[in-house]
């Protein structure tokens, strides 16, 4: 399976560029797709380990925020991608210190609790958030270069389909490693490793800073393809999506989650632009029918194809 | 270097009204097997409970080495080489036997390396290694969740004899085990013990592997220690026959 995977990844990366050149109103969608894999990688980390947050939008967010906030002084994506993605990172450090004490739905509340508190402090400080209106980003530059808003999009394209490749391939290393093998078994029996010496606290809270560094990566591509943030995006219904797309995909392996947000985002756009108010109820119907036929998502739905074909 | 490893004084800890521990003065010997016998619910676990730092005593200490580690954390009690085996085995029932002991060793040399995996070949070498002293080769490769009770309960002690400890608690250790293997499987398990120099201590129902396998026999009641000696004395004291052995053979046929 590990070579079919890296084949798989090899063809779905050719794919989305070959959708992208076909049809160019998708790449917007594809790069969001991409980045939104990214944040639900991160999801996928801590569901090993059986935890399911309810609140990393609050990474997205941020992550977004620090892009429209830092893009008029640094107009660079290039630095300002590295820069969100620390700063979350920073900000999963100290959160994920007070939520690594918690399990189960005490985590998933905490986490939702913390990112609600996140969301009306960007729609109530009106003065530096602009409310919900929100900030509009600026094009930055690329490498130095100001580019034109097309090739602007192209980059940003290809930078995501990068770094979902990196981040993914280093996910399935994590967590074929102690420290993402740990992960499960935190799930399965966390008492046995503290009677081994194994620090379950510090293993799912390496993961949670993990999973706040992917967040506000995620952010910072979605701020500069947008180019206009809002609170909308720390809203709790924006990390049930994280969610939702992480069930959907299958958490079983590292292409998962982006299988699970380039369909959650095409069967979207298709379904907002024919039925415009029924398109959550498809994919409502999509999850359903992917979780009864196939528990695993759609990665296990590709799993078993392959292994019937093989 | 003093000649006793562990030492309990006064341990005492109540559950509600049930005295668990009701002043337990013990010294573990460097090197011995120390078996524990005594009925249901005369505080045995208990006792393995408090020295791993599961459980805290309400009063008296337990010295490893000479220090004070009552009331310490489990992870911390693990560091200074006191390890232990469950009554009711603990796996992680999501991997497979090789990848419990595997996490086992990573849990000693370190879980730090987020891309080096799990089963890298050093590792995999002496998981595979430890699992063919323990007869577990054939399974090795089954999830621990597919296991029958005796093959859990060795890979359980396994995954606790990978930590290297120098003192190790055995709750129940041949107890799921089949009849027929239980002296094969102790005489394995003693080798494998004795060749790392480890002490063990090991509550145990089976007297014919008391009596063959231990060093002295702490004899538990109603959480106090009733008798202590080796096996051949203990055994033939009529009251222990009467109160600990008479049920023990009651309580297995
Ligand atoms: N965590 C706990 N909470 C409440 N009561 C407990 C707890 N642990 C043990 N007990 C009680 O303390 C007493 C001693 O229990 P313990 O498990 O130590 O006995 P044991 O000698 O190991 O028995 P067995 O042979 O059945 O394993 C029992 O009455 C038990 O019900
Ligand atoms: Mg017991």
């Amino acid at each position: 399976m590990r070579r079919t995977e890296t084949l798989l990844a090899i063809g779905g990366a050719a794919l989305l560029v070959l959708l992208a050149i076909l049809a160019p109103w998708l790449r917007f969608v594809l790069t969001i797709a991409l980045a939104k894999g990214v944040a639900v990688l991160g999801i996928l980390l801590l569901l090993r380990a059986g935890q399911v947050s309810f609140g990393h939008a609050l990474y997205l967010s941020f992550g977004a925020y620090t892009v429209a906030f830092l893009a008029p002084a640094m107009p660079e994506a290039l630095i300002l991608m590295p820069v969100a993605m620390l700063l979350s990172g920073l900000l999963g450090l100290v959160i994920g210190l007070f939520v690594s004490r918690y399990r189960d739905i005490f985590f998933s509340m905490l986490n939702l609790a913390i990112s609600m508190v996140f969301y009306s402090l960007l729609e109530k400080l009106y003065h530096y958030t602009k409310g919900t209106d929100g900030i509009r980003v600026g094009v930055p530059r690329f490498l130095g270069m100001a580019l034109e808003r097309d090739q602007f999009e192209w980059a940003m394209f290809g930078t995501a389909l990068v770094l979902a490749l990196a981040i993914g391939c280093f996910v399935r290393l994590y967590l074929a490693s102690p420290m993402g093998q740990a992960l499960s078994a935190i799930k399965t029996r966390e008492t046995r490793l503290e009677f081994m010496g194994l620090p379950a606290r510090a293993v799912l809270l390496s993961a949670y800073v993990l999973s706040a560094l992917m967040g506000g990566l995620a952010g910072s591509i979605i701020a500069m393809t947008t180019r206009h943030v809002t609170p909308l995006l720390g809203y709790w219904t924006v990390s049930g999506e994280l969610v939702f797309i992480a069930i959907l995909g299958g958490a079983g392996a590292a292409l998962g989650p982006f299988l699970g947000a380039v369909t959650f985002e095409l069967v979207r756009v298709y379904a907002a632009a024919s039925f415009a108010d029924a398109w959550q109820a498809i994919l409502g119907l999509v999850l359903l029918g992917v979780i009864l036929f196939f528990s695993r998502g759609l990665w296990g739905m590709v799993e078993s194809l392959w292994r019937r074909r093989a | 270097m003093s000649d006793v490893l562990l030492s309990a004084q006064g341990l005492r800890l109540a559950f509600g009204g049930v005295k668990a521990a009701d002043g337990i003065d013990l010294d573990v010997r460097r090197g011995e097997f120390l078996a524990i016998i005594g009925p249901n619910g005369a505080g045995k676990t208990t006792f393995i409970n408090m020295t791993t730092g599961y459980l805290r005593p309400q009063a008296g200490i337990i010295t490893y080495e000479g220090q004070a580690i009552t009331g310490m954390a489990p992870r911390r009690i693990v560091a200074r080489g006191i390890a232990r085996s469950f009554q009711l085995p603990q796996l992680f029932t999501e991997h497979t036997v090789l990848e419990n002991v595997a996490l086992a060793i990573a849990a000693r040399e370190g879980p730090w390396s987020p891309l080096a995996p799990l089963l890298r070949p050093r590792w995999r070498e002496e998981a595979v290694d430890l699992l063919e002293r323990f007869g577990l080769t054939s399974i090795a490769g089954a999830r621990a969740d597919a296991l029958n009770e005796g093959a859990r309960k060795l890979a359980d002690i396994a995954m606790a004899v990978a930590l290297k400890p120098r003192l190790l608690l055995m709750d129940e250790p041949t107890s799921g085990v089949a009849a027929n293997e239980k002296m094969e499987v102790v005489e394995t398990l003693a080798r494998v013990l004795r060749a790392a120099q480890v002490t063990a201590v090991f509550v145990e129902h089976d007297m014919d592997v008391v009596e063959r396998f231990a060093d002295r026999v702490a004899v538990w009641s109603q959480g106090r220690i009733a008798a202590l000696g080796p096996p051949a004395e203990v055994l033939s004291d009529p009251q222990v026959q009467r109160d600990v052995i008479g049920i023990e053979r009651h309580a297995a046929a």
